[in-house]
């Protein structure tokens, strides 16, 4: 574990080094320190954001200086057991997704670029368990880690204006959710009709780092009749 | 009781301090981009740190009051009126019932924080009153003011007694006035410094950098010498903050300013210190900026004197507030 400066206000807690080697015990080692700084509450801490291979502390230097918050979270985190994941994730959501052509104006270039049928495609992307590693760029997206190898697409040259909300889309090795109406680039694929961010929900966002995905391919009339 | 807004003016929004606790559902901190200049607006009409204002973005806003109010702001060098009457920077002024205010394009720097006795009370939105404007909430119905808009205040408290219209109390010069003609803004090392060649320190250390028309609230898109690295392979995503300053592959840094996103890939060179993002809030398309670097005990301790002398400032203030 390292501890880093960022900026004046915020360090970073690099909970793992080396997260490629093993990213599923990587994100549960991370988890397990987010978790542990929220139970223990320094004081001075504003909040926490945990992303891939660190958390992220903002804390208010009126109340805490850089040294003495670097102590605290040192102490918080020693008797943490590796990889103990935090109470309350992990669990599987199901999301529906649409995969009809007016809805995944990518699927040709990601199966022209995979060599596959757009069925296999389809087949493979809606069968595989993924994780979320982390939600950011816009309130409520989660990146999600998982997808089948043959399934990476590079993202667009030039990103669209517009992606509608609930778009299904693949960046790289990575699949994501676009919550609300946005620009973008990655291919998009499909969409759900699933809500992935909500003001008056608790906690706003549909999916938390560490949650467990699944796509659930739906028809046409399915997704009409969830969007209703 | 009612503010009406006669004239929005380019972009105006309601601000506070920003939105804190949503980070890991991927909301950004937004609120007022100079949130230093905020709390002492808000001070200076006997309200909480934490009330809702208005940022007025380059200006041409007209507001009329329905009640008798307090007002006051700070930023950047603005023309404002009460009526017929210069309210300077910094200081509190009194609106009477039907007055206007007017906010002019400033002739430096780029937005005002304008607080007003006993808030704009909006609904708060996951606990705060910001306007979230990428998310479409908070604020005023989740958007910028429009012409027509009834802006909600608090319930009016009893006001001090006057004599004029303008306060003879102030703000210091330098929180009320942050515009600079030629900015430097202090940083201090980010972690990934040293993945870039020791030519991109001097250059972000000599040079000055020109402010693209490409900025907005969540960052300033600057143009300079490219600030090349040592090695182009892909970091993993990890917070950032306003003040971070990202340089993506084309080697044109981005200063991250409130409403950024939440973790970015991009390397991080430096962070402009927190003290400074008065001064960067102000940075505005064409301007110039310079960077010079301190350490970050410094970078704390300015933080640190500054809130003792906010403290200071505001206890000062109590002796005028019934």
């Amino acid at each position: 574990m390292r501890i880093e400066p960022l900026g004046d206000s915020a360090l970073l807690v690099r909970v793992v080094e080396d997260y490629g080697r093993d990213p599923e015990k990587a994100l549960d080692a991370v988890l397990g320190a987010f978790g542990q700084l929220q139970a223990v509450g320094i004081p001075g801490v504003i909040e926490l954001a945990p992303a891939y291979a660190t958390v992220g502390v903002f804390f208010d230097p009126a109340r805490i200086g850089l040294d003495a918050l670097r102590t605290e979270i040192e102490d918080a985190l020693q008797e943490l057991e590796p990889a103990r994941p935090r109470p309350g994730t992990g669990s599987t959501i199901e999301v529906p997704v649409c995969y009809e052509n007016e809805f995944a104006p990518d699927l040709r270039e990601v199966a022209w670029n995979a060599g596959l049928p757009v069925e296999e495609v389809v087949q493979r992307h809606s069968s595989a368990m993924y994780r979320v590693t982390s939600v950011g760029f816009t309130p409520g997206f989660p990146y999600l880690s998982g997808l089948p190898a043959a399934l990476a697409t590079p993202r667009r040259s030039s990103p669209r204006k517009e992606i509608p909300a609930g778009a299904v889309g693949i960046g790289g090795m990575q699949t994501g959710i676009y919550p609300r109406k946005s620009p973008g680039g990655w291919n998009i694929i499909g969409r759900t009709p699933l809500s992935l961010f909500e003001v008056k929900r608790e906690p706003p966002a549909l999916l938390r780092a560490g949650d467990r995905v699944r796509f659930r391919r739906i028809t046409r009339e399915e997704f009409e009749k969830a969007s209703a | 009781m009612n503010v009406l807004v006669r004239s929005a003016g380019f972009l105006t929004t309601v601000q506070d301090l920003g939105r804190i606790g949503f980070r890991q559902s991927g909301v950004s901190l937004g609120g007022a981009l100079d949130s230093h200049a905020m709390r002492v607006a808000n001070a200076l009409v006997g309200n909480q740190n934490d009330a809702a204002g208005l940022e007025v973005t380059l200006g041409k806003l007209r507001l009329r009051f329905e009640d008798t109010r307090m007002v006051a702001w700070c930023g950047g060098a603005f023309t404002a009126r009460i009526g017929e009457e210069n309210l300077p920077p910094g200081h509190t002024g009194f609106v009477a019932k039907d007055q206007e205010l007017t906010m002019i394009a400033p002739q430096t720097g780029a937005r005002a924080w304008l607080a007003i006795s006993d808030g704009i009370d909006v609904p708060p939105v996951l606990g705060s009153r910001s306007t979230d404007l990428r998310g479409n909430f908070g604020g005023y119905q989740g958007r910028a003011l429009r012409d027509g808009d009834a802006l909600p205040l608090g319930r009016s408290k009893k006001l001090p007694s006057r004599k004029r219209t303008v306060s003879e109390w102030s703000a210091p010069a330098i929180w009320a006035t942050t515009a600079r003609v030629r900015a430097v803004l202090r940083i201090v090392r980010g972690a990934d410094w040293n993945r870039f060649l020791s030519r991109a320190h001097t250059s972000l250390l000599t040079r000055s950098f020109a402010v693209t028309a490409a900025s907005d609230r969540m960052g300033a898109r600057l143009d300079g010498p490219p600030l090349d690295r040592m090695d182009t392979s892909d970091l993993l995503s990890e917070a950032v903050a306003p003040g971070t300053l990202q340089v993506p592959p084309n080697g044109e840094p981005i200063l991250l300013l409130g409403d950024c996103q939440t973790i970015g890939g991009y390397p991080k060179i430096a962070h402009v210190i927190t003290a400074d993002l008065s001064i960067a809030a102000q940075l505005c398309p064409g301007h110039q900026v310079r960077f010079h670097e301190i350490s970050l005990m410094e970078a704390q301790s300015l933080l640190r004197q500054r809130e003792e002398d906010f403290a200071r400032f505001c206890v000062g203030l109590s002796l005028h507030f019934p």
